[in-house]
């Protein structure tokens, strides 16, 4: 029960498909890694689990601790405890970083609740020195003006102050230099643990230096070709995607 | 929820808590219609000097020589039928000095909307109008040994003509439009304050406007005079029931900024949507003194209202802020008038325009620096933020700038929110009403810091309330 779980998941987009007959399942405490060459439906896999609604879901189902979230709206499924860190976080002019994350929190207390914001702030401010993040970043308007590596910072501070059951990172070594990237992989480590699942969509095996994976997944024409420990990942480093398709093409 | 959920130290004004009424029975009621007599029974009631009584009468004639200004405006303005409104309507009060003595639905009805407990919190005095005349009316004791004056119009024109004629009239004479000759001709109610030279009040003096009638029109009447050197900020809230007919609110504001000056007028209108919301307000300012209007506009069938600041003396200032925010079914038709008469004079205009499913908003600015004069300045900034494809926006600058070293800046924009922006969000956890509302505080959030925190803590609850009942 304590897994993410996606079962034959068929998508298209425009009448194109682009998952086919995709599975994979994440116990709880994991990190698997997906991996693989452009347009292969990484990035779809991530918008349709948050519940992006351009995508026609044909058959299959996701489902987060036996809980089903497939075809329900984004918020259900943040709420269900699926956090979702983007490649390209949409900026938002004129939301401060702290009153987005505030809002966010606020959405997931029952009625009549509040939020302490003595206590909000000392996390807030305590997660961003882990993020090696200015506290003046709290005043600054969400992603708006941001450069590429503020953007993703701000996409793990997010996610580790909305305490998610399962995380799904898509491309979030995509614009970041080797500063960044360690203080990143440092923000999901210190997240990493028992209680929760983590899916790192990435394109190259660098990122998994940092966030060493659990199991490596190859993804190929809209499903998994091939699984495999960590060292995987170095070996389709070294090998080259190329090599996945001439490898799995033709068992697809 | 944003912010202002945790923040509810607000005064409100919403239309949910406004939407009630109390059964009528009206001691003074002018009837149905607008005519001669009409206006003879208006004035009667309030035992009139002859010489309101002739200036409601010629305003009547022009009134009813001007015609619609349906060739610039919306046609909406011909479903207005003069002929079944109610033009005056009393209980035949005297305004109350102390909240006991309010007739018991009146003071349920401002006790619903939240007053006169916000008077206890921070307001200098306060003045509550249901329906035609003032029910309350109060300011602080050492306000009055200053020499503060704030009264109702009819009390202003009778006890203190000496100050309040001379400019009565003035600023907006009853020629300039045909909803100021309406209002000429058949005003009641509003604030006539006269602040006395190098007074300054820290506190805001405030009114509520509260129609309770269907059919009803309600024109209430206000002329501020800030002596020399003095200060000024007065607030207005406005509320009115959901009738199933239209109801029309078309007010006259008059301010006199005398030398150095200040008058800020704050307004947070959110009328029910089949009030037909059309007000002149117009500021004039003398030698080295500043007009600030803000200006929130929420609800409302149709409003029409473009403050405007006449810089009339010597490095005199002129400001409007101005927020529309246009729902399903309403049309927000807001502006500001800028004109320069004195060299170095400076005005400020920045509006903010929301349009949400068929909700439409326009914006009219008028920036007038005539040959003779030199070094003004002007800067417009308007945005418009569109939610949903049907949204409506459209802008008609007119800027006239001649003579030396005048400069003007005019810049818009127009945003939209998008699809991918509201799925961001929601993924994080907010519902998408909530996504949108957060957006709209965003884009208004730099404009609100200008405002007094307990109005932009008000406002911001405001838009959060539209937003979520505009998601289906």
């Amino acid at each position: 029960m304590n897994t993410l779980e996606i079962k034959n998941l068929n998508v298209s987009i425009e009448g194109q498909s682009i998952l086919k007959d995709f599975s994979l399942t994440i116990p709880k405490g994991e990190v698997h890694a997906l991996m693989g060459p452009n347009g292969t439906g990484k990035s779809t896999l991530a918008k349709v689990m948050a519940g992006h609604e351009d995508y026609e879901v044909k058959s299959g189902g996701i489902t987060l601790d036996g809980q089903n979230i497939l075809g329900e709206e984004p918020d259900a499924i943040a709420h269900a405890g699926l956090f979702l860190a983007f490649q390209y976080p949409l900026e938002i002019p004129g939301v401060s970083i702290a009153n987005f994350i505030r809002a966010a929190r606020a959405a997931r207390l029952p009625e009549g609740e509040s939020i302490n914001a003595v206590e909000f702030y000392k996390e807030l401010y305590q997660k961003m020195d882990d993020l090696k993040m200015d506290r003046k970043f709290t005043a600054r308007s969400l992603n708006d003006g941001f450069s590429g590596g503020e953007k993703k910072r701000c996409e793990i501070l997010q996610m580790s102050m909305l305490n998610p059951a399962y995380c799904i990172m898509d491309e979030t070594d995509s614009g970041l230099d080797i500063d960044a990237l360690k203080t990143v992989s440092e923000g999901v480590n210190l997240m990493r643990g028992p209680d929760r699942g983590f899916l790192v969509i990435t394109h190259y095996q660098r990122l998994l230096d940092y966030i060493v994976p659990d199991v490596v997944h190859v993804m190929f024409d809209g499903r998994i070709v091939h699984s495999g420990p960590a060292e995987l990942a170095q070996e389709l480093e070294s090998k080259g995607y190329d090599w996945v398709k001439e490898s799995f093409a033709t068992t697809a | 929820m944003s912010n202002s959920k945790i923040q509810d130290e607000a005064i409100s004004v919403d239309t949910e808590k406004g939407n009630f009424s109390y059964p009528e029975d009206y001691a003074y009621d002018a009837g149905v219609g607008l005519s001669e007599d009409t206006i003879r029974y208006i004035s009667d009631v309030k035992k009139e000097d002859e010489w309101v009584r002739d200036f409601r009468l010629r305003a009547l004639e022009i009134f009813n020589k001007k015609d619609m200004p349906t060739n610039w405006a919306t046609k909406d303005l011909e479903n207005i039928h003069f002929d079944k409104i109610r033009y005056y309507l009393s209980k035949g009060q005297q305004p109350s000095r102390t909240w006991d003595e309010v007739p018991d639905d009146v003071k349920e009805t401002f006790e619903r909307l939240g007053i006169p407990e916000q008077e206890r919190k921070f307001l200098a005095g306060v003045e509550a109008q249901f329906d035609s005349e003032a029910a309350y009316s109060r300011m602080k004791e050492d306000l009055e040994k200053e020499g503060v004056i704030f009264v109702g119009s009819s009390e202003g024109l009778e006890k203190y003509p000496e100050i309040f004629r001379p400019y009565f009239g003035k600023v907006i004479p009853s020629t300039d439009n045909k909803f100021a000759a309406l209002n000429s001709a058949t005003f009641s109610g509003g604030s006539f304050i006269y602040i006395p030279k190098g007074v300054k009040l820290k506190q805001p003096l405030q009114a509520y406007f509260r129609i309770n009638a269907e059919n009803f029109g309600q024109f209430e009447r206000t002329l501020i005079i800030a002596d020399e050197d003095s200060e000024i900020t007065y607030m207005e809230g406005c509320t009115a029931p959901k009738f199933e007919t239209a109801t029309l609110h078309s007010a006259v504001v008059e301010l006199v900024a005398l030398k150095n000056a200040k008058i800020q007028y704050i307004t947070v209108q959110n009328w029910s949507s089949n009030v037909f919301n059309l007000v002149t307000k117009r500021g004039m300012a003398d030698e080295g003194a500043e007009v600030k209007w803000i200006d929130c506009n929420i609800g409302s069938r149709l409003t029409m209202k473009y403050p405007g600041v006449v810089l009339k003396g010597r490095g005199a200032r002129g400001e409007v802020l101005s927020i529309a925010l246009a729902n399903n079914g309403q049309h927000q038709d807001t502006g500001a008038k800028m004109i320069h008469l004195a060299d170095d004079t400076t005005s400020n205009i920045i509006s903010k325009s929301i349009s949400i499913g068929e909700g439409r908003s326009t914006y009219r600015g008028q920036v007038h620096m005539p040959k003779h004069l030199k070094n003004c300045k002007n800067n417009t900034e308007c945005d418009a933020l569109l939610i949903n494809t049907n949204s409506r926006t459209d802008t008609y600058p007119a800027i006239t700038t001649r003579g030396q070293n005048n400069t003007v800046q005019h810049e818009a924009s127009v945003s939209k929110v998008s699809a991918e922006q509201i799925f961001y969000m929601m993924q994080r956890g907010l519902s998408e009403g909530e996504a949108m509302s957060l957006a709209v505080n965003g884009f208004v959030n730099e404009l609100l810091k200008a405002f007094p925190m307990e109005y932009s803590v008000e406002l911001k609850r405001l838009i959060d309330m539209e937003m979520e009942g505009s998601v289906g």
